[in-house]
């Protein structure tokens, strides 16, 4: 990303071209682990965007006053504060929640898609591109994670944020829920994503190859009717 | 030397602040955390003891415990939490006793990791319902793939033979540690 982007590219790159998940494969403990169900990868995405936005300002703005020695032990020390703050505020406001996302709320204070876009973007970058950029990035996690966890969620228990999707008469694929069917989704997800962005990929390359051919054309087409 | 006190000063700033801002914040979360901690065991102790009306921790045991009463606050029983290793992790379960000890009342798992659609179905009706009125005397049995045939049997469930047995377990454990308690504590 060069100083010249756009504030919206800032958001949107986060999106798809740079999605954490599916582009970048980070933070993939979290991912893999609480997505047996739709809700609860909604509540991991929202927990970790949270974290991230918070960070990321935070870091943004106090970027030059660290001193790069400390600067990884400053951004941990940040990171875990505000992770502990969604840890007690979860724990206090919707116990349901924090017991399904279990142990793996405290573990985001190591998901690397966090400290990552620290040490990448907020620390180079002002802050309300920081903002952005976290915001951008948190978003495509949320939408990585609703996928994944909405498609194990209805192959594995029939149901979409607890409503009933498929009919009764379908027997639930149990290995959708455990731990190889969050692989397998994962996968199969990647798998089709890289085939679409290769596919976007080739279609560019044929339009500018075509842009490129135009101008011989009409010269190509006169020598024909001269022949 | 100027860099390694810059960089002690900013470490102290940012841990100060921190440790601040949680601290806070702790005090303001952990009271409603123990409230919900307290209506959850409470939600469990009415579970297994349908009749109870009230009920009273026990403090003279070293393990949790809970006596229950009726209406007139006569007391009809406990409940006992107690935890012990299912199939793949620990399971903590309530169990409802009798005041003598020898017939439960109902059973509720509060904490397992079992497998999501076999092991999990220990947590479910029909299998909870089967220590309803079952005799614990002088321990919980169980039976494999047939109609239990004395009243002291429960069936394990197909596909997760492993977590029904864990649980009988850990009810014959607790009750074992309960009646031992009670024979050199006295009455509780």
């Amino acid at each position: 990303m060069s100083k010249k982007a756009t504030l919206a590219r800032e958001y949107v790159k986060g999106l798809w071209e740079q999605n954490a998940v599916f582009r970048q494969v980070l933070g993939m403990c979290p991912t893999l682990a609480v997505t047996v169900s739709a809700i609860n990868g909604i509540a991991m995405a929202l927990a970790t965007t949270f974290v991230l936005v918070f960070s990321s300002v935070i870091i943004s703005s106090i970027r030059k006053l660290i001193p790069s020695q400390v600067r990884i032990a400053s951004y941990i020390v940040v990171i875990a504060t505000f992770v502990t703050i969604v840890d007690l505020v979860m724990k206090a406001q919707f116990p349901e929640l924090s017991k399904a996302l279990g142990p793996y709320i405290p573990l985001i204070v190591v998901n690397c898609l966090i400290l990552g876009r620290q040490e990448a973007f907020s620390s180079k970058n002002p802050v309300f591109r920081s903002f952005l950029d976290a915001l951008g990035m948190g978003t495509g996690f949320l939408v990585a994670l609703f996928l994944l966890g909405g498609i194990r969620e209805i192959f594995g228990n029939r149901t979409l944020l607890g409503l009933q999707i498929l009919p009764n008469f379908y027997e639930p694929w149990l290995v959708m829920i455990l731990p190889a069917g969050a692989f397998l989704t994962l996968g199969l997800m990647m798998g089709f994503f890289n085939t679409m962005s290769q596919r976007k990929k080739r279609l560019e390359h044929q339009t500018i190859i075509q842009q490129h051919l135009k101008p011989q054309k009409p010269a190509l087409a006169s020598d024909g009717e001269a022949n | 030397m100027k860099t390694v006190i810059h960089m002690l000063i900013t470490l102290t700033i940012i841990g100060v602040i921190s440790g601040a801002l949680l601290s806070q914040l702790s005090g303001w979360a952990a009271p409603k955390i123990a409230a919900h901690r307290k209506a959850e065991t409470e939600k469990a102790i009415f579970l297994v003891q349908p009749n109870a009306d009230s009920y009273e921790k026990i403090e003279t045991v070293d393990f949790e415990l809970y006596k229950v009463f009726d209406e007139n606050k006569e007391a009809i029983g406990y409940a006992l939490p107690y935890e012990g290793n299912g199939f793949q992790g620990k399971i903590r379960l309530m169990v409802g006793v009798k005041y003598d000890l020898n017939e439960l009342v109902g059973l509720e798992v509060l904490e397992q990791v079992e497998t999501p659609g076999l092991g999990t179905k220990v947590t479910e009706e029909p299998f909870t319902s089967q220590f309803n009125k079952l005799i614990a005397d002088p321990n919980v049995e169980w039976v494999k793939g047939a109609e239990p045939s004395n009243p002291n049997e429960i069936q394990t469930i197909t596909g997760a033979t492993i977590s029904s047995k864990a649980i009988v377990q850990i009810v014959n454990q607790g009750l074992d540690k309960l009646r031992a308690s009670l024979k050199t504590g006295g009455e509780l």
